[in-house]
C-alpha cells in the first residue's frame, strides 16, 4: 500500500436483483487530490457513493481507507473514520436552522451525553460554545453566514448546497465526497463553488466529486474516473479522459449504435 | 427555532418570573376555595405534564410515534405500589423508589426501543401499541401462580410521600399555615415538575437534543453525519420512559391505589393528544396541552349541568355524556384551526403555514 493513497477501492461490485449497478470497480484516490467521478446517468456513480459510505454493502470487493479496511462499516462509523458526504438530492435537516445543521455535523467529534446535557457542567458548556463557534466559522467559510438563523429549507438552492458542504466539513473529514454539488447552480454560482473546492483542497481535505458539469470537472479535478453501466471505462487526467474514445462513445452513445449495426 | 441563549436576563424578566412564582404558590389556596377536588385536579395536571414532556422526547424530538407510552407510567406506578404498601409488607421511602421506578421504566424503554429500531411511523405505532397492551395485560394477570400485582383488584393502601413522620397525605399545619393533603402534594409536585421541565429544556438544547431532531428530520442524513442512530434512538426511548416512570410513581403515591385499569390505551392516546394538541416538540406547548386537556374535562364536568339548566330550564343530557361530547368536539376544532398545535414551536409553525414569501 502506497502511503500516497487515501482511499483504495478493489473490485467493488453491487447488484440489485439482476442489475449490475457496479461491476469490479477499482481505483485509488491520493491524499490531497480532487478526484472526479463521471459517467452518464445511471452509470453507478451514486451507487458507488452509497457503497463507500456504508448505506449499501458491496457484494464483492473492498475499500481501504487511510490504511485500514472499510468493510461492513455502518454509515455513522464511516463518518467517524473520516468520510463525509453530501447528497445528490440535498438532504439537509429542513426544519432546523442553518446553524443547527452545521452544529449537528459536529456531533461525531464531540461527546457530551445525557448527564452533560442535564447538569451542564463546565466541560459540556465549553464544548457547546466550541460547537457553536466552529459552526459559525464553517458557515462563513462556505459563505452562508448571513443565513445562520434561517431554516435550512428557506435557503436559496445554491446556499443549501453550500450548507450541505459546511455540514459535511463539520465532521472533520479526510475525504469529502460530493454528489453533484453544482447541480442546479448557475454559471456564477458554479464559479464560486469551484473556488470553494480549491480552498477546501488547500486546507488539506481530499475531495471525491461526482459532477455532470464537465467544465467544472475538467477545470478542477486532478484525475477522473469514468463509469458506464457500472464498469470503469477510463481513468486518468482530465485531458486524457476527455480524449478517450470509449468515454466519448459512452457520452454520445456511438458505441451503442455501432453495436446495433455490427 | 433559533436558540440564542439569554446571557443575562433583564429586570423585567425577573419581575415576570417572580409574578409566576407567587401565582403558582398561591394557586392551591385559590383552587381550594372551589373545593379540594380542584387541588387534586391541579396535581393531576402536573402529573400529566411530566408524562407529556416524557412522551414529547420520543414523539416531538426524535419523531418516533409511540402509542404505548402509558406502559412506562404503569411500570413506575407499580414499582412504587409494590415497594411501599402492605401488599408485600415493604415500605421503602419515596426518594429510594422514585429513582428505582425511573430506572426500571428506563430499562423497559430500551426493551421496547431495541426491537423497533428499524421501524418508523405507522409500523412503530402498532408495535408500541401492542407493547402498551402487553404490560397492562401482564399487570392484570400477574396474580397467579404467584400473586405479584394482585391482578385486576389492584394494590391498595399505598404509602403516601412521607419524610420521617411528616406525611404529605394528611392535613396539618406547616409553619403555622394549615395545609390540606393535596395542597402539600401540590408543592412537591410543582418542584418535581419544574425539575422535569428544566431537564427537558436542557436536553433539547444539547448535542443529544440536536441528534434527536436530526433523526426526526432525516435519518439517512443523520447517519451520514456520524450520528449513531441506534444509540440515540434508544436514549430517546429510555429518557422518555424514565419521565413516565417518575410520573407513575407519583401517581401511585397521590392516589394510594393502583389497578391495571388506569393504564389502558385511552390513557396513551390522551397523553399523545396533549403532545400533539399542545405543539409537538415545543416544551411550553406540551405543558399547555397537558394542563388544558386535564382541566377541560373537569371544568365541563362541573359546568354542563348548570349550563343546561340555565339554557333549557332542565337537564337534557347527562353531564357525563355531554362533557365527553364537548371535549371531543373541542379536540377536533383545535386540530382544524390550529393544525400545528395550540403553541407550536417556531419551526413547526413555519413548516405548516403557507409561506407568504417563497424562498428566493
Amino acid at each position: 500500500m502506497s502511503t500516497l493513497s487515501l482511499l483504495a477501492a478493489k473490485g467493488i461490485s453491487k447488484r440489485f436483483g439482476g442489475v449490475h449497478a457496479l461491476s469490479d470497480v477499482s481505483f485509488t484516490i491520493n491524499h490531497g487530490e480532487i478526484y472526479g467521478l463521471i459517467g452518464p446517468n445511471g452509470a453507478g456513480k451514486t451507487s458507488l457513493f452509497n457503497v463507500l459510505t456504508g448505506i449499501y454493502t458491496a457484494d464483492d470487493g473492498n475499500f481501504i481507507f487511510d490504511g485500514e479496511p472499510l468493510d461492513r462499516v455502518k454509515p455513522n462509523e464511516v463518518a467517524e473514520r473520516g468520510i463525509a458526504r453530501t447528497f445528490q438530492n440535498i438532504r439537509l435537516f429542513q426544519n432546523l436552522s442553518a446553524l443547527e445543521n452545521v452544529m449537528i455535523g459536529r456531533h461525531v467529534r464531540t461527546k457530551a451525553g445525557v448527564f452533560g446535557a442535564m447538569f451542564r457542567d463546565k466541560n459540556t458548556l465549553a464544548e457547546e460554545a466550541a460547537i457553536e463557534k466552529r459552526a459559525y466559522e464553517l458557515l462563513g467559510y462556505v459563505g452562508v453566514a448571513k443565513r445562520a438563523n434561517d431554516l435550512a429549507k428557506h435557503l436559496a438552492y445554491g446556499d443549501q448546497r453550500r450548507l450541505e458542504i459546511a455540514r459535511a466539513l463539520a465532521t472533520e473529514p479526510k475525504l469529502l465526497a460530493l454528489d453533484e454539488p453544482a447541480a442546479g447552480m448557475n454559471a456564477t454560482e458554479t464559479q464560486g463553488l469551484k473556488r470553494l473546492l480549491e480552498e477546501i483542497r488547500r486546507d488539506g481535505i481530499t475531495i471525491l466529486l461526482i459532477e455532470h458539469d464537465m467544465k467544472l470537472v475538467m477545470s478542477v479535478c486532478d484525475r477522473v474516473l469514468v463509469l458506464d453501466y457500472g464498469r470503469k471505462i477510463a481513468e486518468g487526467s482530465a485531458a486524457e479522459v476527455q480524449n478517450d474514445p470509449k468515454v466519448i462513445a459512452a457520452y454520445l452513445g456511438s458505441e451503442v449504435s455501432l453495436n446495433l449495426k455490427g | 427555532m433559533t436558540k440564542r441563549r439569554v446571557k443575562r436576563a433583564p429586570p423585567k424578566v425577573w419581575a415576570g418570573v417572580a409574578l409566576i412564582v407567587v401565582a403558582l404558590a398561591l394557586l392551591p389556596f385559590v383552587a381550594a376555595l372551589a373545593g379540594q377536588a380542584w387541588v387534586r385536579i391541579l396535581n393531576f395536571a402536573m402529573i400529566y405534564t411530566m408524562l407529556a414532556l416524557g412522551l414529547n422526547i420520543v414523539v416531538g424530538f426524535a419523531g418516533l410515534l409511540d402509542l404505548g407510552y402509558i406502559a412506562f407510567y404503569a411500570v413506575g406506578a407499580y414499582v412504587y405500589a409494590l415497594l411501599a404498601s402492605p401488599h408485600f409488607g415493604i415500605h421503602l421511602p419515596f426518594w429510594v423508589i422514585l429513582p428505582l421506578g425511573a430506572g426500571l421504566a428506563c430499562i423497559f424503554g430500551v426493551l421496547l426501543g431495541a426491537p423497533t429500531l428499524k421501524l418508523r411511523g405507522d409500523y412503530l405505532a402498532i408495535v408500541t401499541l401492542g407493547f402498551g397492551e402487553i404490560i397492562r395485560i401482564f399487570l392484570n394477570n400477574l396474580n397467579a401462580p404467584v400473586n405479584i400485582t394482585n391482578g385486576p383488584q389492584g394494590i391498595n393502601l399505598i404509602d403516601p410521600f412521607r419524610i420521617g413522620s411528616f406525611s404529605l397525605a394528611r392535613a396539618g399545619p406547616v409553619l403555622g399555615i394549615d395545609f390540606s393533603g393535596p395542597q402539600k402534594y401540590y408543592y412537591v409536585l410543582l418542584l418535581l415538575t419544574i425539575c422535569v421541565i428544566v431537564i427537558n429544556i436542557r436536553l433539547q438544547n444539547s448535542r443529544l437534543g440536536r441528534a434527536w431532531e436530526a433523526i426526526r428530520e432525516d435519518e439517512v442524513a443523520a447517519k451520514a453525519m456520524g450520528i449513531n442512530t441506534r444509540n440515540v434512538k434508544l436514549l430517546a426511548f429510555a429518557m422518555g420512559a424514565s419521565f413516565g416512570g417518575i410520573a407513575g410513581a407519583i401517581f401511585s403515591a397521590t392516589q394510594q391505589f393502583v389497578s391495571p385499569e388506569s393504564f389502558g390505551l385511552f390513557e396513551s392516546i390522551i397523553v399523545l393528544a396533549m403532545v400533539v394538541l399542545g405543539g409537538m416538540g415545543n416544551i411550553p406547548g406540551v405543558i399547555l396541552g397537558a394542563v388544558m386537556l386535564t382541566l377541560l374535562p373537569e371544568v365541563l364536568r362541573y359546568t354542563m349541568e348548570p349550563l343546561q339548566l340555565a339554557l333549557f330550564g332542565r337537564v337534557l343530557l347527562d353531564a357525563e355524556t355531554v362533557r365527553l361530547l364537548v371535549f371531543g368536539i373541542a379536540l377536533v376544532a383545535i386540530m382544524l384551526y390550529r393544525p400545528a398545535g395550540l403553541w407550536p414551536s417556531a419551526v413547526r409553525k413555519r413548516e405548516l403555514e403557507t409561506p407568504k414569501v417563497v424562498a428566493e
